[in-house]
């Protein structure tokens, strides 16, 4: 009667997500960033070489963490650990499995290794997460396997504007199909270049099949709260922390925002004291070429 | 009473599948931030999630405090997966100053069957359940906790059958508090909420 157990199925790679939800997954460089975080209350911590706002200042070619690096974050945390691997470079993402990492995000933060096909997400046993700025580009990264889908936002620039207008624009093309008729599905799915069977199932469930977060230039607790209310189910905060005055402090801040996203009152609380949030740029003053919401398609 | 409230706490975690298989069995749900929340319902869902920020949440939003009573008082409760670390009286690995809500007399290992990798769906019998002996439970486990022992009061209900992991414990109940360390929130199959909310029923006469 009793079949043989299974790991790496669809609902155990979405489940995990599932259980992030609410929560907040923060960028970290070392073991010591990693321990803030945990004792901050992450839900997750993401492990990279440099945060965004290190890799838009210094340049180069930025790649996935050096493997031992990954170990020591690892070791030093029992939360889960996610780590980057480059756009299509699906072998940066087998070794982030054979690591152990518990999620990987194949990110536009990083470097792209292909610029016309993003990794086969369904070859592996480990989850992935992907950035989109509207719902076709979910709806494609989920058709490759995607796991979980977050909001690409402008990283590195502590500037929220592009987060918004991602989450607000998957949510109204949400909206959008759900109020379609059935046999305007069709043109919808081909106007999205994404599946009809997964363009039906997004008009009739009015959300992603996956967990939505958000990620992209948010830095105070007002930001992620603000993110929540748009529809996010969680946040990834990237630079936003370590790039501040007192991470520990506003780690603490976020994680608290988040769980009372729609209360001013506690936001109001948690936000005293904080001392500097990251500097931040101005989406606007980056160069067109230097954007990274504009890699991946 | 037909229709028990049961709250699902919602500091953190897979809330939103807890609180509609509770409402498919017959049960109003509702989340749970707030003590004055707690205060309204005849008992609770502990939902999956990170069971070390959930438990931080718990103490920073003064929440532990009333659970504990309530939990004391014989409120019925049901963790699944984080939520069977918080109502655990003891912990393996978890974090230095991690804290349980406690009242299930089990030690609980957490991470148990390893990292996400490792994370599995099984068939389980689960006898207690409706049409349990012929229908077995289809168990999701996402980086789970097992019960490495359990109290003289405590019944185990389920363990897995197959693999280097055979033989542990995965579900156990004792009186009125319940816990898997696996999602049934995530299948559809909604018999182990059912069980609960019948817990509750009686419970509350």
């Amino acid at each position: 009667m009793t079949e043989e157990a299974q790991v790496g199925t669809a609902r155990v790679k979405r489940g995990m997500a599932e259980m992030l939800k609410g929560g907040v997954i923060m960028d970290v460089v070392t073991a010591e960033q990693a321990k803030i975080a945990e004792d901050a209350g992450a839900v997750a911590v993401m492990a990279l070489e440099r945060v965004p706002a290190d890799i838009r200042a210094q340049g180069g070619v930025s790649r996935a963490s050096d493997p031992d690096m990954i170990d020591r974050i690892i070791a030093q945390v029992s939360i889960p650990v996610m780590a980057k691997a480059r756009i299509g470079h699906f072998v940066e993402a087998q070794v982030l499995q054979s690591l152990g990492v518990d999620y990987v995000d194949e990110s536009e933060v990083l470097t792209p290794a292909d610029y016309a096909n993003h990794i086969d997400k369904w070859e592996f046993t480990v989850p992935f997460v992907c950035g989109a700025t509207n719902l076709g580009e979910a709806l494609r990264r989920i058709t490759e396997g995607a796991a979980m889908i977050r909001s690409k936002g402008e990283a590195g620039t502590g500037d929220v504007s592009n987060a918004t207008t991602h989450m607000r624009q998957i949510r109204q093309q949400i909206r959008h199909l759900q109020n379609l008729p059935e046999d305007e599905l069709y043109v919808a799915a081909k106007e999205l270049q994404a599946p009809y069977e997964l363009v039906k199932e997004v008009a009739q469930l009015g959300k992603l099949p996956v967990v939505l977060f958000t990620a992209g230039g948010i830095a105070t607790p007002a930001d992620a709260a603000m993110m929540m209310q748009l529809g996010a189910e969680g946040v990834f905060v990237g630079s936003g922390i370590f790039k501040s005055g007192n991470p520990a402090q506003r780690a603490e801040a976020i994680v608290k925002a988040t769980t009372f996203y729609d209360d001013p009152d506690v936001i109001a609380k948690v936000s005293r004291g904080l001392g500097e949030a990251m500097v931040g740029i101005n989406v606007d003053d980056v160069p067109v070429g230097h954007r990274l919401a504009e890699r991946g398609w | 009473m037909n229709q028990p409230v049961i709250g699902v706490l919602a500091v953190q975690g897979d809330v939103r599948e807890h609180l509609r298989a509770l409402e498919s069995v017959g049960a109003k749900a509702v989340p749970v931030r707030r003590a004055s929340e707690l205060a309204q319902v005849q008992g609770m869902v502990l939902p999956g999630g990170e069971s070390t920020t959930m438990d931080k949440l718990l103490r920073i939003f003064e929440l532990q405090a009333p659970m504990r009573e309530r939990i004391a008082g014989g409120m019925p409760v049901y963790g699944s997966c984080a939520g069977m670390i918080l109502l655990a009286d003891r912990i393996m690995d978890g974090q230095v100053d991690q804290q349980t809500l406690g009242g299930l007399d089990i030690t609980v290992r957490r991470n148990a069957f390893g990292r996400q990798v490792d994370s599995f769906e099984e068939n389980l019998p689960f006898a207690v359940l409706r049409d349990g002996e012929e229908h077995p439970y289809r168990a999701i486990f996402i980086r789970a906790p097992w019960v490495e022992a359990v109290g003289p009061s405590v019944d185990v209900l389920a363990s897995v059958t197959t693999g280097p992991a055979a033989g542990r414990v995965v579900a156990v109940r004792q009186g009125v508090l319940l816990a898997t360390s696996f999602h049934p929130e995530m299948t559809g199959d909604d018999r182990v909420h059912e069980y609960f909310a019948d817990m509750v029923r009686r419970r509350a006469g």
